[in-house]
């Protein structure tokens, strides 16, 4: 076994530290309150390669696989959830099903801009009546000569009003379900019959955009059908399961940062003749967080060693997002308990924070539905199926 | 980085799991029930070399690192914590500690006998009034020429029933605080020496500890370990080593608290099936099953780091803190999907949840690591806290 981070891993965190700290810190009040990251923060990542760091060199990234990519989402998480999801949801879910399934003809077209930085991506998937159940979609594709003609609506698609390119679950076989009757599509925002409708208003990572995706008679030519015909689900699970290891390393950044902003805190704040860092009750939420993200960190790279390496993920990824978005919500949690009063004020980091944490328990699965997959990878070599 | 275990690790964790499943196994419920130490299993450790786990050829040990011997406390303590424990404190808490502070004399003297199983150790630091407070010792270590003259009382000996050789602390200088404690090697037959009581205890049934009484106990400078007033540096750094250990013992027992659970879950029949196609269930086993999954690795990122040679005391002390209450959780979650069953003593997650409840509290409380691991941290930020 080794622990240790290659040098060349060393140097990339230093990279994204830097960035981070010049580009994304000092806008991060801003981009709460302004409900946008700005483009020209996204271009300058873009840049820096930092669009598309799991994928090859040969398609425009970085070539850092899901070890650097955990590295750049705990990096960003620590400073700006939005940011971080952001550029999570496009190259996380949005690029990576076309680079999972994607022709090599998709590859160039479209990964290669998008992992560039140029274009924009986004991953459709959630429907008004299909959130955990994302079997039950109902947005259709109909063959129509060299096209197919999409109608349905999409909903929660985080980039939905920014993204030039996004990947999208239809039904092509209402009787087939979603094994065989789902397909997954890219579909470039220039399409006739795709349209943005409303963005959300949400608690926090208010600078991503949350947006609808209407299809009205959406053309959509066949060679855009990413993936096999009919594997759409497989595709878009896929893309979720390779996701979550990065959503644990962003939950991990999060984490990191309370413990780092409430030791400062504590050093400072002056209770009862004396800091705050002298109490053991401080002392005690300092080290349970310190712990916790001790754990989370080992369970993270060693995931995404597994994804790097070959190896299987599925239940290991799922126990990424699962722990290590509750690791985070209990450490934001102590973070403004130590905080106090000031913690509760918008005027300061914690508050921001706490309502940015909360998403982690729900988008790209609940962790209901970790539970679900982690429960199903558990009992099926034991001989038991269990549905959701 | 490389998450993998080595060949050799590979081999030695499959050789741990058939010697815990042929030997170990059959024997924990009666451990249990009649609240005795593994005695006939530790001859057979020993021809594994399990007794000798950490000594060098030298001492007729087999050398393990740091990973193998977690690989080792896992897979016995998947099994039954008490026989884990015993051998736990034998070798990591005992003989390691000879052979890291001993002079050649005394590594002479009792490792190979160690390594053999023909003595077994104890280790014997906590008193009725110093538990968590080691500085509060009263245990008195009284000079006499060459020779040391030892009066006081040890509380809770883990493996006092059973050892023939006991590490003993005591207080050589009252005025040097935590520099004035020394460490003596004593044997079980030595004058003045008694092992006394055994306490009945909630779990760890298998586990022997005992009050030892020192009445004018004579040592000579031969018994003392390292040099006067080394004691709590010895004590703190095989603490260190002692709470990786007990690490790997709450994953090990967490592990299979798991996997009874599941078993139970396939078998036991309600409302028409398995309760494993209940949601509550799954979410007892995937909540269970993701914080061990963290755990292992935080595990095995301690033995690395303790492997090479870096400090480990807030790596260990984190290992321990989560690693007992992950332990507890996972034997909480599993007793109550038992329901009624749970409560059993037919059923093995009975034992484990009295068992579990212990490894909150030994080699340092939740609390005393708690107060390491921020002790840790804030001197990096430039703050010095007190217990």
């Amino acid at each position: 076994m080794d622990f240790s981070f290659p040098k060349e891993y060393q140097l990339f965190r230093r990279m994204v530290r830097d960035f981070v700290e010049n580009e994304v810190r000092p806008l991060t009040r801003k981009i709460d309150h302004e409900h946008r990251v700005p483009f020209e923060t996204i271009e300058k990542a873009g840049k820096l390669g930092l669009m598309g760091v799991p994928f090859p060199q040969k398609y425009g990234g970085v070539g850092a696989g899901e070890t650097g990519y955990c590295i750049l989402m705990e990096e960003l998480n620590k400073v700006c959830a939005s940011t971080a999801t952001v550029i999570g949801a496009h190259t996380g879910i949005g690029a990576m099903a076309i680079y999972l399934d994607g022709t090599e003809e998709q590859k160039q077209k479209y990964l290669v801009p998008l992992a560039k930085g140029e274009k924009i991506g986004a991953f459709a998937l959630t429907e008004p009546g299909a959130g955990s159940d994302a079997a039950a979609i109902t947005t259709r594709a109909v063959r129509d000569g060299d096209d197919y003609i999409l109608n349905g609506t999409k909903t929660f698609i985080t980039n939905g009003g920014h993204a030039d390119i996004i990947s999208v679950m239809a039904v092509t076989d209402p009787s087939l379900g979603a094994r065989g009757g789902v397909t997954a599509f890219i579909v470039e925002k220039e399409f006739p019959g795709f349209s943005v409708g409303t963005s959300e208003d949400k608690m926090g990572i208010r600078g991503s955009n949350t947006a609808e995706l209407i299809f009205e008679d959406c053309r959509v030519p066949k060679e855009n059908v990413l993936g096999q015909f009919g594997a759409g689900f497989i595709t878009f699970m896929k893309s979720l399961d390779i996701g979550r290891v990065g959503l644990g390393a962003g939950c991990l950044g999060g984490a990191q940062a309370c413990l780092e902003g409430s030791i400062q805190w504590a050093k400072t704040r002056q209770q009862f003749g004396m800091p705050i860092a002298h109490k053991q009750s401080v002392h005690f939420m300092i080290a349970d967080m310190a712990t916790e993200i001790e754990a989370l960190r080992s369970l993270i790279y060693r995931t995404a060693w597994l994804v790097d390496t070959g190896q299987p993920f599925t239940k290991e990824a799922a126990m990424c997002k699962l722990y290590g978005s509750e690791v985070a919500h209990r450490c934001i949690d102590r973070a403004l308990q130590i905080h106090g009063g000031i913690g509760y004020s918008r005027d300061f980091w914690v508050e921001h924070a706490f309502r940015d944490q909360r998403i982690a328990e729900i988008y790209e699965g609940t962790s209901e539905i970790q539970r679900i997959v982690i429960a199903t990878n558990i009992f099926r070599p034991e001989g038991v199926r269990i549905s959701a | 980085m490389d998450f993998a275990l080595n060949e050799e690790q590979r081999m030695f964790q499959k050789m741990f799991r058939d010697f815990v499943t042929n030997e170990v196994a059959p024997l924990a419920e009666e451990i249990d029930h009649e609240e005795k130490p593994p005695l006939a299993l530790l001859p057979k450790a020993a021809v594994q070399g399990f007794l000798g786990a950490l000594l060098p050829e030298e001492f007729a040990g087999v050398g393990l690192d740091a990973i193998s011997y977690c690989l080792l406390l896992e897979e016995l303590a998947r099994a039954c914590t008490s026989t884990a424990m015993t051998i736990s404190v034998h070798n990591g808490l005992v003989s390691k500690t000879i052979l890291d502070n001993g002079s050649d004399e005394q590594k002479g003297k009792y490792l190979e006998a160690m390594a053999f199983g023909e003595r077994i150790g104890s280790f014997a630091l906590t008193e009725p009034a110093a538990g968590s407070d080691v500085t509060a010792l009263e245990t008195r270590a009284k000079r006499d020429g060459e020779d040391y003259v030892l009066n006081g009382r040890k509380t809770w000996a883990s493996n006092g029933g059973i050892a023939d050789i006991f590490l003993v602390f005591a207080v050589t200088d009252p005025e040097a605080g935590d520099k004035g404690i020394s460490a003596f090697i004593v044997e079980r037959d030595t004058p003045g020496f008694k092992v006394g009581y055994r306490e009945p205890t909630l779990g760890l049934r298998g586990l022997t500890c005992n009050t030892l009484y020192l009445d004018d106990c004579g040592l000579s400078a031969a018994n003392l370990l390292g040099q006067e007033g080394e004691g709590f540096k010895i004590a703190m750094k095989a603490l260190d080593f002692a709470r990786l250990s007990l690490s790997a013992i709450c994953l090990g027992g967490a592990q299979a608290a798991l996997e009874v659970g599941v078993q139970f879950a396939i078998e036991h029949e309600e409302f028409g099936g398995p309760i494993a196609l209940k949601q509550a269930i799954q979410n007892f086993i995937a909540d269970t099953a993701a914080e061990i999954e963290a755990l292992r690795y935080l595990v095995y990122h301690t033995a690395w780091v303790a492997d090479t040679g870096e400090p480990y005391t807030r790596d260990a002390s984190m290992a321990k803190l989560i690693g007992s209450e992950v332990a507890m959780r996972a034997a909480n979650k599993m007793l109550q999907m038992h329901g009624g069953f749970g409560y059993m003593r037919e059923y093995a997650i009975e034992r484990m949840y009295r068992d579990f409840r212990a490894l909150q509290i030994v080699e340092g409380t939740s609390e005393i690591q708690r107060f390491i691991i921020a002790r840790d941290i804030l001197k990096e930020n430039g703050i010095t806290i007190e217990p």
